[in-house]
């Protein structure tokens, strides 16, 4: 935390103080409408083509507003594939992920912060050492020791691992919980509060940045993984969105307006609790980056 | 015992108990993982047959198979491509937007917004943007009078085609990153600068540049670690074609072990993935005395 410096920013110094500005304001307002609007291009793109019917599809040059608007293929992609089951599903995991990753992880946070046990430094090293190890050399050891306790085609294998297993969000709790005083501990120790209660009822509440920062990315991570599900599951009823989505271009790769409401309909969801929630996302990413 | 032995105990046993469910699934789910999987790395371990010890068959059949070097050149090229595309787009768009403009909120949400959806549905998009004849890429170059390539289906194109999608996923991120450090340069650096009449160029080079040289670190090792590790996009666009143009690093051990189940080959696979990650990484740490840590 010490290494934001909110006091005074160095806002405009960069560009457009001086007389040699580098871009003048029109032109840089140009610039970054144009960019903006190429960023937005693939979504509109999507939903445009999703209101198409199968001839509109082909048409040169190709029509932003479809018309006749055919909302047919919103109906048809919802009710081909079990496109509700899977929001469901990857809502349940990603949910249980995130409660639980939050939970573990500050409480080995508030331990590596706050308390001196035996081997702690030790222990803290190994962790931040194995951050290094890419997901997938454990892939194949996992899929084969899952599929021994049959937890192949259940969501064990993507709920058990992430919540007890987040090296990332014990290291970025740690950092900020060892900013936070020692006097309000003490406060609570006087008071007679066992360790678990000054964890509980003082430190997590002091954490909320960081514990918000850690939820929307474990949040984000999970929702949006896919290939540990497409390990897992097989079953379709077990899928979750990303899987979905992947089976109607499997079933469909040639039908791109009913592609296309499936993808809006998986995307919607994520954009409409982004616009709600952008402080969070952006606050959260500064956190991390800070933390690295 | 005495109170202080008591004292202590009680400590440690309060702190093993916080740190238990992350230490156990740490040895459960990282380092017991690792080890099996090094073992089997040294194994013929085809599902449903018996395992057999090969030593380091595994490993120098890589050598002198000519897919592992493509695939390895592709990741590498990916790698290569996304990193300063993506660095440069982001810094950019972050010195852009790090004034006062009007509607600054609202462009900065339209660059973040591909950050937060999944890959595997925008790679759905990006495929039908990207279709030869009827998507919108080639329909706009048409129109300008230039016929655009098949993209996905062409050898030279397919790996940048997925790059440039990577980079339009990935920009907003980093440039969230880049806005945090820019926020941290001190405005006094820039203004006592300008006083001893350094151009605004200069003072970006001289001043902003070092200034901000460990976000730039940061964001560069996070790239380099998830450009090695693509997946969903190749797998969704192209599984890896045309002619394993597009074939990484990733998608070829999840080939090698769930579509052959060559569980002790792909073991192997992985572990070269994670040597190369370490080296590259420690290579960073080791040339990163351009980085200014101390201000």
């Amino acid at each position: 935390m010490s290494d934001i410096q909110p006091a005074k920013r160095a806002e405009v110094s960069v560009w457009n103080s001086g007389k040699n500005k580098f871009l003048a304001r029109p032109l840089l307002y140009l610039v970054l409408i144009f960019g903006a609007v190429l960023m937005v291009t693939p979504f509109v793109w999507m939903v445009s083509t999703s209101l198409k019917g199968e001839g509109a599809v082909f048409e040169y040059p190709p029509k932003v507003i479809p018309n006749p608007l055919h909302y047919d293929n919103y109906k048809q992609a919802w009710t081909t594939l079990p496109i509700g089951i899977a929001y469901l599903n990857s809502l349940k995991i990603a949910v249980i992920v995130t409660a639980g990753s939050l939970l573990t992880c500050s409480m080995a946070g508030y331990a590596f912060a706050k308390m001196q046990f035996v081997g702690q430094k030790f222990l803290f090293m190994l962790m931040l050492a194995t951050m290094m190890i890419p997901g997938q050399v454990t892939l194949i050891p996992m899929f084969m020791w899952f599929s021994k306790i049959n937890w192949v085609n259940t969501h064990w294998p993507l709920i058990i691992p992430p919540v007890l297993s987040n090296a990332f969000g014990v290291f970025l709790l740690r950092q900020y919980m060892s900013s936070i005083p020692k006097e309000l501990e003490d406060a609570g120790r006087v008071d007679g509060l066992n360790p678990w209660q000054i964890y509980w009822k003082i430190v997590l509440p002091n954490c909320k940045p960081a514990l918000a920062a850690l939820g929307i990315f474990t949040l984000m991570g999970n929702w949006n993984n896919f290939l540990t599900p497409l390990i897992y599951l097989d079953d379709q009823k077990k899928f979750t969105l990303p899987l979905i989505i992947a089976s109607f271009q499997g079933l469909y790769s040639t039908d791109w307006p009913l592609l296309m409401a499936a993808s809006c309909i998986s995307l919607i969801p994520v954009l409409i609790v982004y616009i709600f929630a952008q402080r969070y996302f952006i606050e959260g990413i500064t956190l991390s980056g800070m933390k690295g | 015992m005495s109170t202080w032995t008591r004292r202590w105990v009680r400590d440690n046993a309060w702190a093993y108990l916080f740190i238990a469910p992350q230490i156990l699934g740490l040895l459960v789910f990282v380092i017991g993982p690792v080890i099996f999987a090094f073992v089997i790395s040294f194994m013929k371990w085809d599902i449903g047959s018996t395992p057999e010890w090969v030593g380091l068959t595994n490993y120098s059949k890589q050598v002198s198979d000519p897919i592992f070097w493509k695939v390895l050149k592709n990741t590498s090229v990916f790698a290569l491509l996304n990193i300063p595309l993506t660095v440069i787009g982001a810094l950019v768009l972050a010195l852009m937007l790090n004034q006062n403009l009007k509607g600054k909120t609202l462009l900065r949400a339209a660059y973040f917004i591909p950050v937060v959806t999944s890959s595997v549905a925008v790679a759905l998009v990006w495929t039908w943007l990207y279709n030869p004849s009827y998507g919108l890429i080639n329909s706009v170059l048409m129109s300008l009078g230039i016929e655009g390539p098949g993209w996905l289906s062409d050898m030279k194109w397919a790996l940048p085609s997925i790059v440039i999608m990577t980079v339009w996923q990935g920009v907003g991120y980093n440039m969230i990153l880049f806005l945090a450090g820019l926020q941290g340069v001190p405005s006094q650096l820039h203004e006592a600068a300008k006083i001893d009449g350094a151009g605004s160029w200069q003072r970006f080079w001289r001043i902003t540049i070092p200034m901000i040289s460990p976000t730039t670190f940061f964001v560069v090792i996070m790239l380099l670690i998830g450009s090695m590790q693509v997946f969903s996009e190749p797998y969704m666009m192209t599984r890896g074609g045309p002619a394993d143009a597009t074939n990484v690093l990733v998608l070829h051990i999840y080939n090698t072990a769930f579509q052959f189940f060559r569980m002790g080959e792909a073991s192997a696979i992985s572990f070269i993935l994670f040597v190369i990650i370490l080296i590259v990484t420690l290579i960073q740490f080791k040339f990163s005395k351009w980085v200014n840590y101390d201000v």
